[in-house]
């Protein structure tokens, strides 16, 4: 029943998983770095970057990930150029797909972070600068730490979502599951089996993921 | 005034350590400090009390520039408080709070809320700094509660935490704003002992309280505040046996005959 999968090795099923998971982990991680500097922008003092942050979280997190992911492959590398150092086209989709995934989850990762920020009591703020501490340690050393793990529930969201929005990478080209799922379904007659096998592929990397932080969530809730 | 002027000389030699000349704040229309002139001397206790809304948290509070100030001027050790930024850190240092929800760090340990500030501000070696918090919660009495976390402990525990905390930046002077008003009757007392030992031992103390025993036995001088305005200033003996307004007069016949 499933024979026709191993006739397929540009790219293999397994090739295709785990393009998706590189996809993931490394946008996961690019996100979650530019989504706290922008939160950090978001509570600053300064005008200029509280500005900024809400600027640019509005405007992204309402464009459809579809435009800017094919934005980056379009806009970016054809008509400016930008190919992220990549010689290889299918490098360069993938350097571009993460740059364009960073850039849209960092504005819901940077929400959940900030909604962190808001549940950490203003006398933690309040005691942090009275020993001395600088805004920058204040947010680092106190404020940050506390709300991460009041938010870890609502970043596997971010994560899960975004696992699952990897597949429009597809739309510039990039070898990953839903791009091989295509290929099957335009060659192969059964349909329904193509769609159970991908949709499995991708609940056995969401479930865990899901379980795992919520388990940590609260392992590391914070006692008040 | 013979008493505030005897108070007087006395804080010429010793030093004026915080001064606030003429200082104004308001909370949108409500003019919550008005003109408030007081200095006060090195290793002088001072306690702030008075009627809830009468400012003397806010008072408090404006010293290390938690609040900000409308006109007026408060200088710190001949220093005035500057504009937020590096030096304000610096500053704040320099002078210990302890709050009435004490804010502990609730992600930390006890030992690491007392090394905290040692190791990031003061740039303390790890060692050192941990030694001196241990001396510290043993100072205060909960050595013993080191590796636990702020909600393990009880109210007066973690008071004398954020005590300890505040002492290993060895601060010139300390600021309590109403220490022990979040705190169950039984557990106030631990508290009050620690800090008449702080004020034994000659740190320069200002403390916005509730607790009439407490200005009793270890102020130099009782400020009695009202309606944003210092009211009243007196040794604690003369304020509580004899406060020569009618204001002191009507507050202190409220919270002392019961």
């Amino acid at each position: 029943m499933f024979d026709f999968i191993s006739d397929y090795d540009n790219p293999t099923l397994w090739g295709a998983f785990w393009m998706t998971v590189k996809l993931t982990v490394v946008s996961g991680l690019g996100s979650l770095i530019w989504g706290t500097l922008l939160a950090a922008m978001r509570v600053s003092p300064v005008p200029l970057m509280r500005g900024f942050g809400t600027a640019y979280v509005n405007i992204v997190r309402n464009i459809p990930l579809t435009v800017i992911i094919i934005f980056t492959s379009l806009g970016l590398a054809d008509i400016f150029g930008v190919t992220m150092g990549a010689t290889d086209f299918k490098v360069q989709g993938f350097r571009l797909a993460i740059l364009g995934f960073v850039a849209y989850t960092a504005a819901f990762v940077c929400e959940a972070i900030r909604s962190g920020i808001n549940t950490v009591p203003m006398g933690q703020a309040e005691a942090a600068r009275a020993i001395g501490l600088t805004f920058t340690q204040t947010l680092r050393l106190i404020i940050l730490p506390q709300a991460f793990r009041s938010v870890i529930g609502p970043l596997a969201n971010v994560l899960i979502a975004l696992t699952k929005n990897t597949t429009v990478a597809a739309a510039i080209g990039v070898a990953e599951a839903a791009y091989l799922m295509k290929e099957m379904i335009e060659n192969e007659a059964q349909t329904l089996l193509i769609g159970a096998v991908f949709a499995f592929g991708f609940v056995v990397l969401t479930l865990p993921t899901g379980l795992i932080l919520g388990w940590l969530s609260k392992r590391l809730a914070v006692k008040r | 005034m013979t008493e505030v002027s005897v108070a007087k000389e006395d804080r010429a030699a010793t030093g004026e350590l915080v001064v606030l000349k003429n200082v104004n704040k308001h909370f949108g229309a409500l003019h919550v400090l008005q003109d408030i002139d007081l200095t006060i001397a090195r290793g002088e206790v001072v306690v702030v009390i008075g009627p809830s809304g009468s400012g003397k948290s806010t008072l408090c509070r404006t010293i290390n520039r938690l609040e900000t100030i409308d006109s007026g001027t408060i200088a710190i050790d001949g220093k005035p408080l500057p504009q937020e930024g590096k030096e304000l850190a610096r500053l704040r240092a320099d002078v210990g709070m302890v709050f009435q929800s004490f804010n502990l760090f609730a992600h930390k340990t006890v030992l690491e809320n007392v090394m905290l500030g040692q190791i990031k501000v003061r740039k303390a070696d790890k060692k050192k700094a941990e030694e001196k918090a241990r001396a510290l919660l043993d100072r205060v009495g909960v050595a013993s509660q080191a590796d636990k976390y702020p909600a393990q402990l009880s109210g007066g525990q973690q008071q004398r935490v954020a005590i300890a905390r505040a002492l290993a930046m060895d601060p010139k002077v300390m600021l309590f704003d109403e220490p022990t008003s979040a705190l169950d009757p039984e557990m106030i007392n631990e508290v009050l002992e620690v800090m008449q030992q702080l004020a034994r031992d000659g740190m320069t103390m200002i403390v916005v309280t509730h607790e009439m025993g407490f200005a009793r036995s270890a102020a130099n001088r009782v400020v009695f505040m009202a309606d944003g305005k210092i009211v009243e200033e007196a040794v604690p003996d003369q304020f509580f046996s004899n406060p020569r307004s009618d204001r002191a007069k009507d507050f202190l016949s409220k919270i002392l005959h019961h």
